[in-house]
């Protein structure tokens, strides 16, 4: 990736959510403590939605979905332009993003995805990469790469005050919304039979194929709904700083981290590994400045030293 | 419940691949309702190939596959399972992010007239009932392959296909799962069994299929087996 640099930059630049980064002044290191885990959450949430759809689309289909950072990229920029053309802001932008990008997704797996899954997994994986690099680059040309303004939705653009301790509104807002979205997804996942389906293709989909099961039925849907969720990380995080086209690039690379970490195929994996890496990189971003994303990859080595599926994987998901 | 008349399994001439290298010469065989059949011979005789070709797994294939009067040709496995085939992979096959009882409860029902109900299989499986709740592979090994039988008897299939279902386990266990062959066997069900336990087979089997390097060398009925056994595995190198 030759633009490294710039692109970290814009990311480090990009999150307002490093704005509860001032030092602690009423000396009370619990209210630092506190804010960063907040942020941690929230972060985490981002990380944990995205990593969810990356599961659920690596089990059912058996592709590793390069693009899922620039799906991220597309639902935060479809916010802004949603916001620009019709005025609709981010309440709006929610449902109506999530909507669009399952039905992007489930456009991509028809158009694209479906012709490759016969073959090397590699096929699907360069095809999303390829899709990454036309998608960031259509976003660069069309509104540039300076980014685009968000602002935080009215009523969550404050702070919520608790003795010493001051947070951001939505901050809170979007870590208890990301885990409420985690939780109704792991509810239909364990008590619905489609969540039972695809629990048991996302494990061994050639088993559910023996047993009866037409995965191949499941295969639109589940992708769509994996995109929808990382659209959805996406408009979530808009608020939070400049929404550029190269947002999704640094992202998807913390993301493998969290699915390495969490066990591959693995989507109680996903959701844990998410918000262990989101807290990771707020304690490292409020006690260790710019090696924030060391620890992460720090966290990534010690997990693949000591569990190599990963916390959550099994040993066949890993061979 | 007894043997339907035209419910046959006939492979014809079937042959299979990794790749360049061939795994399955032209091996013609069959199991008549109700009938108890196994494969008999040694590692990589291309035992699993066959059964995993039967169920629509391995797609490199040539030759024919019919069942009950249907070709089954390229459909998938899905629609095999559906029309009755129950698989029991040498794995056993059981998902551990799964419960005991949804392990159980997964595949879809092929026939309601055939199918045990969740109370049968509980009654005859205790342990399963006991264990319900937990993760499918956190049970012993015999139990999971209990389940794994008792997953497709919940189907209604009508055709087994048992992958080394006694392999690693003990002989009290072995002896269950010959009683729940046999139990099957009444119903009117056919298996296809592949077993390195020639003894076991034995006590099961209605035919044995002696096979060696991808191709069907004998095929003899039990008592015929059982009267030369050690003669015929020393032929198979066993």
């Amino acid at each position: 990736m030759p633009p490294a640099r710039p692109e970290r930059a814009a990311y480090r630049a990009g999150p307002k959510l490093e704005n509860n980064r001032t030092a602690p002044t009423t000396g009370s290191h619990m209210t630092a403590f506190i804010q960063y885990t907040l942020q941690g959450l929230a972060l985490g949430g981002f990380y944990a939605l995205a990593a969810l759809g990356l599961a659920v689309i690596f089990g059912v289909l058996g592709v590793v979905n390069f693009s899922h950072g620039a799906c991220y990229m597309l639902g935060a920029v479809g916010a802004a332009v949603l916001l620009d053309a019709t005025g609709l802001g981010f309440w709006w932008a929610l449902p109506l993003m999530t909507i669009a990008m399952f039905l992007f997704g489930v456009l991509m797996e028809r158009l694209l995805v479906q012709w490759l899954l016969r073959l090397d997994p590699l096929y699907n994986f360069l095809l999303t990469f390829g899709l990454t690099l036309l998608l960031v680059d259509v976003v660069k040309r069309k509104y540039g790469v300076s980014g685009l303004p968000y602002p935080l939705p009215a009523g969550l653009d404050g702070r919520i005050t608790l003795g010493a301790v001051s947070l951001s509104t939505y901050q809170v807002f979007a870590a208890v919304f990301s885990i409420s979205v985690c939780l109704a997804v792991w509810l239909v996942l364990t008590k619905t039979r489609v969540g039972m389906i695809v629990r048991a293709s996302t494990e061994d989909a050639e088993r559910s194929r023996a047993l009866g099961i037409n995965v191949s039925r499941w295969v639109t849907p589940v992708f769509g709904f994996g995109i929808a969720l990382a659209g959805l990380a996406g408009v979530l995080r808009a608020p939070t700083g400049s929404v550029t086209a190269d947002m999704g690039s640094f992202f998807i690379i913390i993301l493998f981290a969290v699915v390495v970490i969490g066990g591959l195929g693995s989507i109680l994996g996903a959701v844990v590994a998410g918000f262990l890496v989101g807290l990771v990189e707020a304690y490292g971003q409020g006690y260790a400045g710019r090696f924030s994303q060391v620890f992460i990859f720090m966290l990534m080595a010690l997990v693949i030293l000591v569990r190599p599926s990963g916390l959550f994987g099994r040993e066949e998901a890993a061979s | 419940m007894t043997p339907v008349p035209g419910e046959i399994l006939e492979v014809d001439g079937l042959s299979a691949w990794y790749g360049e290298a061939r795994v399955l010469t032209d091996v013609n065989l069959r199991v008549a309702p109700g009938e108890v059949v196994t494969l008999v011979g040694r590692n990589g005789a291309g035992k699993t190939t066959l059964l995993r070709s039967v169920m629509g797994l391995h797609r490199q294939v040539e030759g024919s596959v019919s069942w009950a009067g249907q070709v089954l040709g390229r459909s998938s496995a899905d629609k095999r399972a559906k029309a009755g085939i129950g698989w029991v992979p040498d794995d056993r096959g059981i998902y551990a992010t799964l419960s005991v009882q949804e392990n159980l409860l997964l595949p879809p029902i092929t026939s309601k007239a055939d199918a045990w109900s969740l109370e049968r299989v509980y009654e005859q499986f205790p342990v399963l009932q006991e264990r319900r709740d937990f993760p499918g592979t956190k049970l012993s090994g015999g139990e999971q392959q209990m389940l794994a039988i008792a997953r497709v008897l919940r189907t209604g299939s009508r055709l087994l296909l048992l992958d080394e279902p006694s392999e690693g386990l003990a002989p009290v266990i072995v002896q269950q799962i010959g009683d729940i062959i046999r139990q099957i066997k009444d119903q009117g069900v056919s298996v296809l069994l592949v077993e390195q336990n020639v003894k076991f087979a034995a006590t099961v089997a209605d035919r044995h299929y002696l096979l060696a390097q991808g191709r069907v060398v004998e095929s003899r009925d039990n008592d015929s087996f059982q009267s030369r056994t050690s003669e015929l595995l020393e032929y198979l190198g066993m």
